[in-house]
């Protein structure tokens, strides 16, 4: 069986090979190299015509050509996911005249881990996240992707996010094609009726004057199993990116600003403000879940005003507090200092290539355009990473709104504790529960973080 | 064809079952002619060897094989291609969160015992002279048919702060108190884990404690009551001593539970509060951590802190055989 494939797919390589030369040859159509390529493809693995130099962000420069055979893909998306990806890539099997073989998979790093292991592969697939793709292209698994153009790629997205797709020696690994935003701030709307507050003493503000005796101004829950803190983490980096700015949470990130340096100490100190408004108290927020987090807000008389999370718990806002739409709606969180006005926290779905064919360099080229992700973005349920894609198109306001928020973003930064070594993240979830519940031990949990910062980032 | 076939479970299973005892009964068969080419005195010192090897070969590929490798990987680097001395170990040692899980693996390892064994022998003692024993005893040893991670899921919800869901503070409010938050206030949160494990494992000591109880002769204990011999002293002179070999196998099996204590720590709080034991930090370092010299280290630590205890348990098992 496995044999039987993997000889289909030499075979289709071939053929994609034939074509390959045949358009090459025939054609004349590949244009010379755009000046701005970052990693000049390899000479003659690339069958696409690169950007027109000094035309970035004036959409990709992807042009489809007949490379035939077929690509098998592995993505996390089932259902009506799937079938809006199949949409995604139809236009795509017309023009290559390349067949995609997807499979949508629940547990992409269990299956990929296996198939690295026994050797069989997609060609393309959705990565777990940026730490297990930096390993596996370590292990020299995943193939970089140096026929993508890169500057221009990064131009087309919110600025600073496609680094987070890179491995340590510079290459490019994984696109983002699917966002989302994080670092939003819930609110119930038949308590807080204010404007959105612009500036975090703003925020300040407008709490104090709601807060009565039961109505505090944050609901936190920190509660998640043995993941559990991981919600104060999206606090410490969405404090720390305002506050701090995007060079000191790279810095950070990459495990060369130390977590006791003033910086890190602030943004801990200012979560530390929001837990002490927070309902319930320090015993409350690390017994209490995630998903349930945010019940108080909807209860009446509220126990508090403001939830911090990202867009997907209003799914939790429905099922757990029994909130309906239009009974809550969002803000993302305002600046702290205003030198890095604009900055926000996102996440995203990550593809990478571990079989280096034609048919794969295609197809990641043609997801990133705008062209192929509108087709999704107008079937609802995708916040597209390309700038490209019209507002107009986004079927929903509260797509829109994020997709508008990614647009305007002067900076977006990744979620910094998946970029994080395992040891440091792990560490930092503790570090959390800790810190709720004796703020008063900072210093000797910050010093604890900075020895795991020394071990955890080397061999 | 033959690949399909194997990758459907069912039939494999099936396999599986028929194939291994045809296996072992040819094995046998093979043996028996082979000794039978021996002189009888040869096959007589052959035979037993031969019988034990399959045994001594599964014990060698998943016991010996493992624990050596482990010892040895102990010794290595992260990466496992540089040996480093005794620096795992040395980490071990000054940890502060490894030297909190080694504490509150000691307050498992007395209290666990101590609590079921303790248990077990009241409600042995005391059912035996009730009616009801039968269904008080079921009462009391179904928990051990429950799985660790199970019942540390249910207690989390016994202890659980909102006294909409928590028992305990359901408890607590309904008599005009403050809900608690029992797996955070350090250190007794580490006692109210420990309790899960006593509902779980009173059951077993009981069970072996009830039975030891039924085996002293009621002869002995009418004369000592003839003789004046008030409950108390009979249990003290009498019931105590003769059960005293049961006892002591009983606390050696629950203080290596105690030692390898890893389910209800994880399910229940991850090791955070303060509460992380050896097994749980060793999972963490191996697992999330990506560090197997250090994993490895603490199996060997944790493997040694056994050793002693298993030695105890095996001579005085030994000691009851000689008797009988």
């Amino acid at each position: 069986m496995a044999s039987q494939r993997s000889r289909m797919r030499r075979l289709s390589a071939l053929l994609g090979m034939a074509a390959l030369v045949a358009a090459c040859s025939g054609g004349g159509q590949s244009a010379a190299p755009g000046g701005e390529s970052a990693a000049p493809p390899p000479a003659g693995e690339s069958p696409m015509a690169s950007a027109p130099a000094g035309s970035p962000g004036a959409g990709t420069s992807f042009q489809c050509e007949n490379v035939g055979g077929e690509v098998s893909v592995v993505g996390s998306w089932t259902g009506s996911e799937e079938d809006s990806f199949r949409a995604m890539i139809a236009p795509w099997e017309e023009c290559s005249g390349a067949t995609v073989n997807y499979t949508g998979s629940r547990d992409l790093a269990a299956q990929l881990t296996t198939g690295i292991a026994s050797g069989t592969l997609p060609d393309v697939a959705g990565l777990p996240g940026p730490g297990l793709m930096k390993e596996w292209y370590d292990q020299g698994a995943l193939k970089p992707l140096s026929f993508v153009n890169f500057d221009e790629y990064a131009a087309n997205t919110p600025p600073g996010f496609a680094d987070a797709g890179k491995a340590a020696d510079g290459n490019l690994l994984g696109i983002f094609t699917k966002a989302a935003v994080k670092g939003l701030i819930y609110y119930n709307t038949g308590v807080f009726t204010g404007d959105a507050p612009t500036t975090w003493d703003n925020l300040k503000s407008a709490a104090a004057s709601a807060v009565t005796g039961d109505t505090q101004p944050w609901c936190i829950g920190v509660e998640s199993g043995a993941a559990s803190g991981w919600p104060g983490t999206d606090w410490i980096e969405d404090i720390l990116l305002r506050q701090a700015g995007p060079d000191v949470y790279d810095a950070w990130v990459n495990g060369t600003q130390a977590w006791s340096s003033p910086e890190v100490k602030a943004a801990f100190e200012t979560f530390g403000e929001a837990v002490a408004g927070a309902h319930g108290g320090s015993n409350y927020i690390v017994t209490t879940n995630f998903g349930r987090a945010a019940n108080p807000m909807f209860e009446d008389p509220p126990g508090c005003l403001f939830h911090h999370q990202a867009s997907f718990i209003t799914d939790f806002f429905k099922n757990e507090a029994g909130a309906a739409d239009g009974d809550f709606d969002f803000f993302v969180m305002p600046d702290i200092d205003p030198t890095y006005t604009g900055a926000i926290t996102t996440a995203g779905d990550l593809f990478g290539m571990f079989n280096d064919t034609p048919q794969a360099q295609s197809l990641i080229q043609y997801l990133l355009t705008a062209e192929a992700q509108q087709i999704w973005v107008e079937r609802g349920g995708f916040i597209s990473m390309n700038k490209n894609v019209p507002i107009e198109a986004y079927p929903d306001d509260t797509s829109r709104r994020s997709a508008e928020l990614l647009q305007a973003a002067s900076t977006a930064k990744f979620d910094g504790s998946d970029l994080m070594p395992n040891a440091m993240n792990q560490a930092f979830f503790e570090a959390i529960v800790a810190f709720v519940q004796n703020p008063g031990d900072i210093d000797t949990i910050l010093a604890n973080l900075d020895t795991v910062q020394a071990d955890a980032y080397g061999g | 064809m033959f690949d399909a076939l194997l990758g459907n479970p069912i039939i494999s299973a099936i396999l599986v079952v028929i194939a291994v005892p045809i296996v072992l009964v040819g094995y046998i068969v093979v043996v028996e002619r082979v000794v039978g080419l021996f002189r009888r005195t040869t096959a007589g010192r052959v035979r037993p060897w031969l019988w034990l090897a399959p045994a001594l070969v599964f014990l060698g590929v998943f016991l010996v094989y493992p624990t050596i490798s482990t010892i040895l990987r102990s010794f290595q680097n992260r990466r496992g291609d540089a040996f480093v001395g005794v620096e795992n170990y040395q980490w071990f040692f000054t940890q502060p969160d490894t030297l909190i899980a080694l504490r509150n693996n000691v307050l498992w390892v007395i209290f666990l015992p101590l609590l079921v064994v303790g248990l077990g022998l009241l409600v042995a003692v005391l059912v035996d002279r009730v009616r009801f024993e039968g269904a008080a005893k079921t009462v009391i040893f179904l928990p051990l048919a429950i799985s660790f991670v199970a019942a540390g899921v249910i207690w989390r919800f016994m202890y659980d702060l909102n006294p909409d869901i928590g028992t305990l503070n359901a408890a607590v409010t309904g008599v005009g108190g403050e809900p608690r938050a029992w797996l955070v206030e350090q250190p007794q949160n580490n006692l109210f884990l420990i309790i899960v494990g006593v509902w779980l494992l009173t059951g077993f000591a009981m069970v072996i404690l009830s039975a030891g109880l039924k085996g002293i002769s009621t002869e002995l204990l009418e004369a000592a009551r003839v003789d004046g011999a008030n409950e108390l002293q009979v249990f003290r002179k009498i019931i105590f001593p003769l059960l005293l070999p049961t006892i002591a196998v009983i606390g050696t099996t629950i203080i290596i539970y105690a030692l390898k204590t890893f389910d209800v720590v994880y399910t229940m709080t991850n090791g955070n509060f303060n509460t992380d034991v050896i097994a749980n930090s060793m999972y963490q370092q191996l697992f999330n951590n990506g560090q197997p010299g250090r994993a490895a280290a603490i199996a060997v630590i944790l493997f040694l802190a056994i050793v002693p205890v298993m030695i105890v348990n095996i001579r005085r098992f030994q000691q009851q055989e000689a008797v009988r």
